[in-house]
């Protein structure tokens, strides 16, 4: 059914249908909508889980972790401080590999406080074992949490996965939505979860143990292995939904008029409807440029993203994080796919833009086009600064 | 070499994931303790009570024995020598010997 | 109460068994040993990373026959949550018993936010915090439930100090001023008492919080075979008060048998050592006369 949903209810609407055990959330700006309706849902008997209200985010990832390792399904959202608060408990989701799903309503990160977007947070995390994927638009946020689970569940994967979706850009916006009406059909897309090893009186198994030097390396090599193998299960996940609900919006990543492209922009997230709408606007005029939709920061999806530059001039890299003292992480992971295979032809050039949710304008787009096109290997310079302001003094 | 990478990969995939974070329970019996240790008591069942002291309070859980027949002993594969044992005796029928090594 | 233990067979098939690397003679593991005789196979445990998660599960092997699970330091009593939470939900909590454990530090420092969220929110879960009054998994370090005058390695004696200058944090009150059904204080000098209180919280719904004195050691310096006697001195001594609290109210303890002075406890331990080499070492020891005094007065204990 279509609807017009607001991006939070679009994902509690969802996360509902998959039928999660044991939620337990903290709020925080711009989250809160989601576990408020989900909270609702609970009250109003049209979601049966128990609905923890911790005391703290590090409490949350601990409740779900905890419940997880039961074998129940489990949900958790957060944002900005939040996730930092998180992270201890994360790793560990990943390490003890428990099939979480988490929401990441992405957030600026203090200081200064901002409650407003961009990725800084959950790029801090992109390290811990989580797989990342990121939604373009409230749609997406609605398929891609199903997804999710499908993935996370995957007895070959069994790992937590972050969901990124834009704080207030999307979850405070309202578009039309298709949902689905039939939770049968998700339950027969997701089946109940059933996992190898749980917390179970009947057949007792210690977990969290202590990893000594003998064997923490080889520990920490499977991990790897895990969410690196978990791309082909992102793959069929993504086509598997298709099939039974007919909606795609990319796997790893996405393309969007690259054919013939030598310019094609990269990003990840809302940004990229802006970006769409001024690639048409300069296919319009003739110009041969694309944009490369990133979907799934982790599991890094270098070979495709190889694939679909390979043949193109330049690749301009909008980022709404930065790794400070190093630059872009978003050009730089490219740039390093791109070297691996030894392809020295495409002008990969990152910007950091937007940070603490400083508008993205169509007119930034487009200067932005224009001056990238001039320069070479720029690292995660920053774009879009008010130098009156840079230069005043208060 | 990125070939190689991905054949290790998926030869992994067979694997689970015990691997460092789960333990099979009470696994650590394979642990024998034993050898730590630098003294061991002896029961000397001459004066004992049968009162379980000794069963209450050895920090290893080694200690066994029947009430009836207060013929009270321990397993010397895991006993860590601690002495509490024969402290703890109320009629000093255990007593502690140096091991020899 | 004590399972029948009559032959070597029965000692290898305890729900805590040997094989665990904690030191000889210590006073955590014979308490868990103890507690586990009484909870039986029907229980889920979590363990804050500390001693007894270390000492208890080297990969790949583990001292647990029940299903027992460590994340971190500081959220033992929140994965229990999530864990009763879970078997609430999936109808299986009836007959299973959540318990929770972690050290002094894990309990009243850096896990006292998780802990007091799991009082608040009611969960029913058992929560037992070993105290051995000391970070002692990451070498005797001062735990804000370090008593007075305690030598650790981050509060030391030397030439102006007399080691911990501050009052051991008291612990249990905070767990009473929660209200919850059922809190008490035990100690591993009185394994018939110890287990009468394990017992007793099988049988009450809610959060429960244990709290059980257990001598370490290496970090309280004393040979290992006194583990017992030093924690009974404790509370003949009146430094370790043992009592039971309904709903915030102190409904029974443990009288005093036999008095002895404070002195008579700290002798024994190393890291007290410093405070019997001169004048101002024995005013000190007048202090902690007090600190048994106002507890005798306070809990009734004679
Ligand atoms: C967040 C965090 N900070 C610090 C540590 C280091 N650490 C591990 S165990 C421990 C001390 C444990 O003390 P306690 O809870 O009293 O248990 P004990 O070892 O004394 O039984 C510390 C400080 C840690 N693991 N995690
Ligand atoms: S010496 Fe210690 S470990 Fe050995 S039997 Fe006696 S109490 Fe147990
Ligand atoms: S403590 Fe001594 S008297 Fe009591 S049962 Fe053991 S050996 Fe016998
Ligand atoms: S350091 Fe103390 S608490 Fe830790 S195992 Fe040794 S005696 Fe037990
Ligand atoms: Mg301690």
């Amino acid at each position: 059914m279509k609807k017009v949903l607001e991006g939070s209810m679009a994902i509690s609407d969802s996360i509902r249908m998959t039928e999660p055990k044991v939620i337990s959330a903290y709020p925080i700006t711009p989250q809160t909508h989601i576990v408020e309706h989900l909270s609702q849902m609970v009250a109003d008997g049209d979601l049966k889980a128990e609905y923890v209200m911790v005391e703290s985010e590090h409490s949350a990832a601990s409740v779900v972790l905890g419940a997880s390792a039961c074998g129940v399904r489990t949900y958790t959202a957060t944002a900005a401080q939040g996730l930092l608060y998180m992270e201890e408990v994360i790793y560990n989701i990943a390490g003890m590999r428990l099939p979480v799903v988490l929401t990441v309503a992405n957030r600026a990160v203090s200081a200064p406080i901002s409650i407003w977007n961009d990725m800084q947070d959950s790029m801090a995390l992109r390290d811990s074992g989580a797989i990342q994927l990121v939604a373009e638009n409230n749609q997406e946020a609605y398929d891609m949490h199903i997804q999710a689970y499908k993935i996370a569940e995957n007895p070959e994967v069994m790992l937590p996965v972050m969901v990124c979706v834009d704080g207030f850009v999307l979850t405070h916006t309202f578009e039309v939505v298709e949902t689905i009406d039939h939770i049968e059909k998700v339950r027969e897309y997701l089946p109940p979860l059933n996992m190898k090893y749980t917390l179970d009186i009947n057949n007792p198994f210690s977990f969290g143990t202590v990893g000594e030097p003998s064997v923490y390396l080889e520990t920490r090599f499977r991990l790897s292995n895990a969410i690196n193998n978990s791309k082909s299960i992102i793959v069929d996940a993504a086509n598997d939904y298709k099939e039974m609900f007919g909606k795609y919006e990319g796997a790893l990543i996405d393309t969007y008029k690259m054919d013939d492209a030598d310019t094609v922009i990269v990003a990840m997230g809302s940004v990229l409807g802006t970006i769409k709408d001024v690639v048409d606007e300069l296919r319009e005029a003739g110009k041969k440029i694309g944009v490369l939709k990133i979907r799934a920061f982790r599991p890094f999806p270098a070979d495709e993203i190889v694939n679909a530059l390979k043949n193109i001039k330049n690749a301009i890299v909008i980022e709404k994080a930065v790794s400070l003292g190093k630059g872009g992480i978003l050009s730089c992971e490219i740039r390093d796919a791109l070297y691996q295979r030894r392809i020295n032809s495409v002008n990969v050039n990152g910007y950091v833009m937007g940070l603490g949710g400083r508008d993205i304008t169509p007119k930034n787009i487009y200067d932005l086009i224009i001056k990238a096109e001039k320069e070479e290997d720029v690292d995660g310079e920053f774009f879009g600064l008010n130098n009156e302001l840079l230069n005043k003094v208060f | 070499m990125l070939l190689r990478l991905r054949t290790i990969i998926l030869k992994e995939r067979k694997l689970d994931f015990k691997l460092g974070i789960i333990a099979r329970p009470g696994s650590a019996l394979s642990n024998k303790t034993g050898s730590f240790r630098s003294e061991i008591p002896v029961f000397k069942h001459e004066k004992c009570t049968g009162c379980d002291l000794c069963i209450y309070y050895c920090p290893e859980g080694v200690v066994f024995g029947d009430k009836k027949t207060k013929t009270y002993n321990f397993d010397d594969d895991y006993c860590k020598g601690c002495g509490i044992c024969a402290e703890e005796c109320p009629v000093d029928d255990i007593e502690m010997f140096l091991v020899e090594k | 109460m004590l399972t029948n233990i009559l032959t070597k067979e029965d000692t290898h098939k305890q729900l805590f068994t040997m094989g665990h690397t904690g030191c000889s003679g210590c006073a955590q593991s014979m308490a868990v040993k103890l507690i586990m005789q009484v909870l039986g196979k029907n229980t889920i445990a979590t363990s804050a990373t500390g001693c007894l998660e270390v000492f208890s599960t080297k990969f790949p092997e583990s001292s647990w026959n029940i299903p027992w699970i460590h994340s971190l330091f500081e959220n033992s009593a929140a994965i229990a949550s999530g864990i009763e939470a879970a078997l609430q939900i999936t109808g299986k909590k009836d007959g299973t018993t959540v318990l929770s454990q972690a050290g002094d530090g894990g309990t009243a420092d850096i896990g006292l936010q998780a802990l007091s969220g799991m009082f608040e929110r009611g969960h029913d879960v058992l929560y037992i915090c070993y105290d051995n009054g000391a970070y002692m998994n990451t070498g005797y370090q001062r735990s804000g439930l370090t008593p007075y005058d305690s030598f650790t390695t981050t509060s030391p004696s030397g030439k102006i100090s007399f080691g911990n200058n501050r009052p051991k944090k008291y612990m249990p009150e905070i767990a009473m001023a929660h209200k919850i059904p059922y809190t008490a204080v035990a100690s591993a000098g009185y394994p018939i008492d110890l287990q009468k209180k394990v017992k007793k919280t099988l049988s009450i719904k809610g959060p429960k919080y244990l709290q059980v004195d257990v001598p370490c050691v290496p970090g309280w310096k004393y040979e290992p075979r006194y583990s017992v006697k030093i924690a009974q001195l404790a509370v003949q001594s009146g430094l370790y008060p043992l009592f039971e609290a309904e709903y915030g109210k102190i409904t029974s303890v443990k009288k005093i048998s036999k008095r002895v002075p404070v002195e008579e406890y700290l002798k024994l331990q190393g890291r007290f050592k410093h405070l019997f080499k001169n004048e101002a070492g024995k005013a000190e020891i007048e202090k902690i006369q007090k600190i048994a005094d106002e507890n005798i007065e306070q809990y009734g204990l004679l």
